[in-house]
């Protein structure tokens, strides 16, 4: 029955929009942090989605076929941002610390982006249980 | 009896299609923020037709055509405007058009429902 699948396909979004909003709040949370080097500073995380096409790709058989699965996290490129603080004790020896490259106004659109996904994905679900439940009043047709 | 084999038979099939239907939009839905994903819908006319035609297998080893093992031929559809990350999914036009799929399950639901209660009808005389 197909809408066994729809369950299962919506489900993944949900879980892949989950972690998408999970890392954006660990971006927001981390948006102030500083490091003493360009490799210690905090680079946004961004999960990277990929569609689970063949049956070979998932792990709990045939019913996620067609939904959406995280494949990896991938750490934004921008630079990060290198500012004259000798008072912080995070300073490198020249005075110079180095901040996280969280953008918060990306975070916050990716924030409501993966909101909105989640949102359809709901009613995408309630709409498949609706016309299942129908689908089984049929007996009383 | 042949009105149970083939009286709910349309019918029968076409529900099963929509609900095929259902999910390959509920993909597309699912996949709307996966890089070079290609949206893609379900021909129903083309796949209803092919199941009404379709070839008489009259042993088990021989293969049935792909409509008639419930895989219709499925079409890439062609998006209004093109993204940047090759994703062709339009979220408002699968949203749209899954309103619909929901609404036409439940028009071929109603009419199975009336197919039952005629032929329940018929069996009571009354």
């Amino acid at each position: 029955m197909s809408f066994n699948n729809i369950f299962g396909i919506a489900g993944s979004a949900l879980n892949a929009q989950m972690v998408r909003m999970n890392s954006t709040a660990s971006n927001m949370a981390n948006a102030g942090t500083v490091a003493s080097s360009a490799d210690e500073a905090y680079k946004a995380k961004r999960p990277v989605f990929e569609a689970l096409l063949n049956q070979e790709m998932t792990t709990q058989g045939a019913q996620f076929v067609g939904g959406v699965r995280v494949s990896g996290m991938a750490d934004d490129s921008t630079p990060n941002r290198r500012i004259l603080d000798p008072g912080n004790p995070k300073a490198d020896k020249d005075g110079f610390v180095y901040e996280s490259n969280v953008n918060e106004v990306t975070e916050m659109v990716e924030m409501m982006g993966s909101a909105r996904s989640y949102q359809n994905n709901v009613e995408v679900v309630n709409t498949a249980r609706e016309l299942m439940m129908r689908t089984l009043d049929i007996t009383k047709a | 009896m042949s009105i149970l084999d083939t009286g709910f038979s349309i019918h029968e099939r076409a529900l099963g299609l929509r609900a095929q239907r259902m999910e390959l939009i509920a993909q597309n839905i699912a996949n709307v923020d996966t890089p070079h994903f290609k949206a893609r819908d379900l021909d129903f006319k083309a796949v209803l037709n092919d199941t009404q035609n379709s070839l008489t297998t009259t042993q088990s080893g021989h293969i049935k055509s792909a409509a008639a093992q419930g895989q219709g031929d499925l079409v890439y559809s062609i998006p209004f405007s093109t993204s940047l990350d090759g994703n062709t999914v339009e979220l408002s036009v699968e949203q749209a058009k899954y309103g619909k799929a929901a609404a036409q399950y439940q028009a071929t639901l109603r009419f199975i429902e009336g197919d039952i209660s005629a032929v329940r009808k018929a069996l009571r005389g009354d």
